[in-house]
């Protein structure tokens, strides 16, 4: 009993003493599980051809990788963050006084989010305004107010859609797909409306609670992290729509097929030449202090921003990441080879 | 109920006989019921079990074999070891896709286009070149000769034979296209191309290809994290409950701490991974995503399980075994650990086997303390960083490319596999060696 006290403690301590003395020789990646099967691509190859150590890609999600991105400099802490998002002021202000000061930001693509339907459901053509009208939790009651979401069908919503109830299975609230989903299409249909575009400017927490808010009466189902298993259920339900990323529907263009949106169906072009409405950037940032002190980071850096891996040919194409153009990736990669540290966000 | 109390003067005399006849019907059908409602709710749980096992055991059978081509490779000198020093090092580094896709090239001559060629090449896995690698290295003296080499096939072509892509659908909205079907055909007709067991599943660690994907990163996770796990929570929790049940003084501190173990059985796993957090990694600085910071969390969480079971063991040995012992003059020490404690032991071994296969097939906790992590090197020590096989099946579900579906229920398998050698052993372990008394 004793013993074993002893022996838990002892290895509790050698445990803590040997981190804190070795040098780190495996580079230690976190942050945003959009951009995590990009990310861990790249690793998996980085550490398949380049004779280093394969990297530590955790999936802690945008914030919680800042977070611990942001805790201070040393082996304890990750090299790389991934983001689905750009770095906030905060979170700059937050790193700043913990000591990383210099913060490479990379700008590594788009992603592009589908709203899907079964092949053998006709293809809907919504508009944001559509999208928001039949998903948000109050819309306006055209007297002024708000009333809760009465529409039934999307026939309610828009007299040219199917007469077909509305049931879509997104993302619940803790992803960052719906985080991206509730900023561009609720929002952007949200704006479209007149009487609350003003309400952003004579009261903005009104303005986020009414076009941040989704239903929660059943026609909006949370299906959990999984957008496989979304896909499997649009698959049997030809009536549900589905929220997922693009490559899911990439992968599974067989059975299922993206809704246009404004008329513009979520393809790897029109995602990459910005005209389908909701697609956002991703990014990665990576903490300039430890480049040269842990092996292999500027060679991953490298691995990502290179034509094979992000151009509209290589590998993560493949994976279902959209290229950003020619110019934007030629000049980022010049920019990131010489680790020019970044501003502080607005 | 006697006759006299229901039997009335001018009414015909009721006997208890005849209420309980009256009675007899009803009693019946509510026995009936209550037969049929058990019945059914057994066979709904049944039905329901049968349902999850076909569902994952009809998605995930297929992923324990793997397509591979056989092509004819010409290892090259001039490709491979220009300087023919066949020094390790440069055979390490060398370029096996080259002769893959020469070969490609030659037995598929009218496939000129660039794009049309990338098609080609993208039939073979990005994995291929390693396997030849290995038996390269083995053997330097390959090199120079041609070998009909088995080349692992892309997770895509993978899917085609295993007919998971359906080859009627319109082209545009195939992975594998029109070529790529003629190409496949030609490789069938030609007996190159078939499914075989898959070793790398049970031998590699994870990959972003599925074809490469491998669950032995995440065996070895779990092992080293329940085998640390049982080290420290059994000592541990068989001493808590000998002291408790046996010595401690039964007063109001030992009356609160029993409650409070019997609660931290109840609390929700995740906030055990909070406290993993904030404790062991945050205080102490036990490094983020090995197996000993997952084996303290689990220790944590199992340990209340194991303190319950092993005292009701303690508390089922019959009182005169003590009485006994301290009757031939042995101390209450002794007592417990040459009679009481042999005679607990099975229960006690019952109920940390059953805490164990809970920990194995835990999540929450460890989504805390970074072991939701993309680890290819399978781990070979405690400090390592890894993942286990409950948390690999979670990132595998996740996964865009329908290789990993099957992949999915595979690992699925293993993991019930493991739990269910660990209930059968806790059952048997229970019948070999329980005494009633």
């Amino acid at each position: 009993m004793k013993k074993t006290l002893i022996a838990a403690a002892v290895t509790l301590a050698a445990a803590s003493l040997s981190t804190q003395a070795m040098a780190r020789e495996t580079i230690y990646i976190v942050g945003s599980s959009t951009v995590f099967p990009f990310s861990t691509a790249v690793a998996e190859n980085f550490g398949r051809t380049m004779g280093f150590n394969t990297p530590k890609v955790e999936s802690t999600g945008s914030g919680g990788g800042m977070k611990l991105f942001c805790a201070g400099v040393g082996v304890d802490h990750p090299d790389i963050t991934n983001a689905s998002r750009r770095m906030k002021a905060s979170e700059f202000d937050k790193c700043q006084d913990a000591g990383v000061e210099e913060i490479t930001e990379v700008k590594v693509g788009f992603d592009g989010i589908s709203i899907a339907n079964a092949k053998s459901a006709p293809q809907l053509d919504l508009t944001l305004k559509d999208v928001y009208l039949a998903l948000a939790k109050d819309v306006p009651d055209g007297k002024g107010g708000f009333m809760p979401n009465p529409h039934e069908t999307w026939k309610d919503v828009n007299a040219d859609l199917p007469d077909s109830k509305i049931e879509v299975l997104g993302p619940p609230p803790t992803s960052g797909t719906r985080d991206a989903f509730v900023e561009l299409a609720m929002e952007g249909g949200c704006k479209s409306i007149p009487e609350i575009k003003d309400l952003k400017k004579s009261d903005k927490s009104k303005f986020k609670a009414v076009c941040h808010g989704v239903r929660e009466d059943g026609a909006y189902v949370e299906a959990g992290e999984n957008d496989n298993l979304i896909v499997q259920k649009l698959a049997a339900n030809p009536n549900a729509l589905g929220i997922f990323g693009f490559s899911f529907l990439d992968q599974n263009t067989d059975k299922v097929q993206g809704s246009k949106v404004s008329g513009v169906a979520p393809t790897y072009d029109s995602i990459a030449d910005g005209s389908y409405p909701i697609s956002r950037s991703l990014f990665f940032y990576v903490k300039n202090a430890h480049v040269g002190k842990i092996p292999g980071m500027k060679q991953y850096v490298a691995e990502f921003t290179s034509d094979k891996a992000w151009g509209p040919e290589g590998y993560l194409a493949d994976k279902g990441l959209i290229s950003l153009p020619d110019a934007d990736r030629a000049s980022i990669a010049a920019a990131v080879n010489d680790l020019v540290p970044m501003s502080k966000p607005e | 109920m006697s006759n006299e109390a229901v039997s009335g003067p001018g009414a015909p005399p009721r006997r208890a006989i005849d209420v309980v006849n009256a009675s007899l019907k009803r009693r019946y059908a509510k026995e009936r019921r209550f037969r049929f409602m058990g019945a059914t709710a057994v066979g709904l749980g049944l039905a329901f079990v049968v349902l999850l096992f076909a569902d994952i055991i009809g998605k995930g059978y297929t992923a324990f074999q793997q397509t591979y081509v056989r092509l004819p490779v010409t290892l090259t000198e001039d490709i491979l070891d220009p300087a023919g020093t066949r020094d390790p090092q440069t055979l390490a580094m060398a370029n096996y896709m080259a002769p893959i896709r020469k070969t490609l090239r030659e037995m598929y001559p009218e496939v000129t286009a660039r794009r049309d060629l990338r098609r080609l090449y993208s039939m073979i896995s990005v994995g291929a070149p390693q396997l030849v690698r290995e038996r390269v290295m083995a053997d330097p003296g390959l090199i120079g000769t041609t070998q009909e080499l088995w080349l692992l096939a892309d997770d895509d072509i993978d899917m085609l034979m295993k007919g998971h892509i359906d080859r009627d659908a319109p082209e545009g909205d195939r992975r594998v296209k029109d070529d790529m079907l003629l190409w496949v055909d030609r490789l069938l007709g030609q007996d190159r191309i078939e499914k075989r067991f898959n070793t790398i599943f049970f031998t590699h660690g994870t990959s972003r290809e599925p074809e490469l994907a491998g669950i032995a990163g995440a065996l070895m996770g779990s092992f080293y994290t329940l085998a640390l796990a049982l080290v420290l929570s059994f000592p541990i929790g068989v001493g808590a409950a000998i002291y408790l049940e046996e010595f401690a003084p039964k007063n109001r501190w030992t009356d609160l701490i029993e409650v409070n173990i019997n609660n931290l059985a109840a609390v929700p796993s995740i906030v055990f991974g909070l406290l993993g957090l904030a404790v062991f990694i945050g205080f102490f600085g036990v490094p983020r995503s090995t197996p000993l910071v997952a084996a303290l969390v689990l220790t944590l969480m199992t340990l209340p399980t194991i303190i319950i079971a092993s005292r009701a063991a303690l508390k089922s040995v019959p009182p005169s075994i003590r009485e006994a012992a301290l009757g031939v003059g042995a101390s209450p020490l002794q007592t417990q650990f040459h009679h009481v404690l042999p005679l607990a032991m099975p229960g006690m071994l019952t109920g940390t086997i059953i805490g164990m296969a809970q920990a194995l097939g835990e999540t929450a906790p460890l989504l805390m303390i970074g072991m939701i992590a993309f680890i290819v090197d399978v781990p070979g020590g405690f400090t390592d960083p890894s993942t286990v096989l409950p948390v690999q099946i979670f990132l595998w579900a996740d996964s865009p490319e329908r290789g990993f579906v099957e992949r999915t229920s595979a690992a699925i398998m293993v993991l019930l596999g493991f739990l269910f050698l660990m209930n059968l052993a806790a059952v048997l372990l229970r019948r070999r060696f329980e005494r009633r008394w």
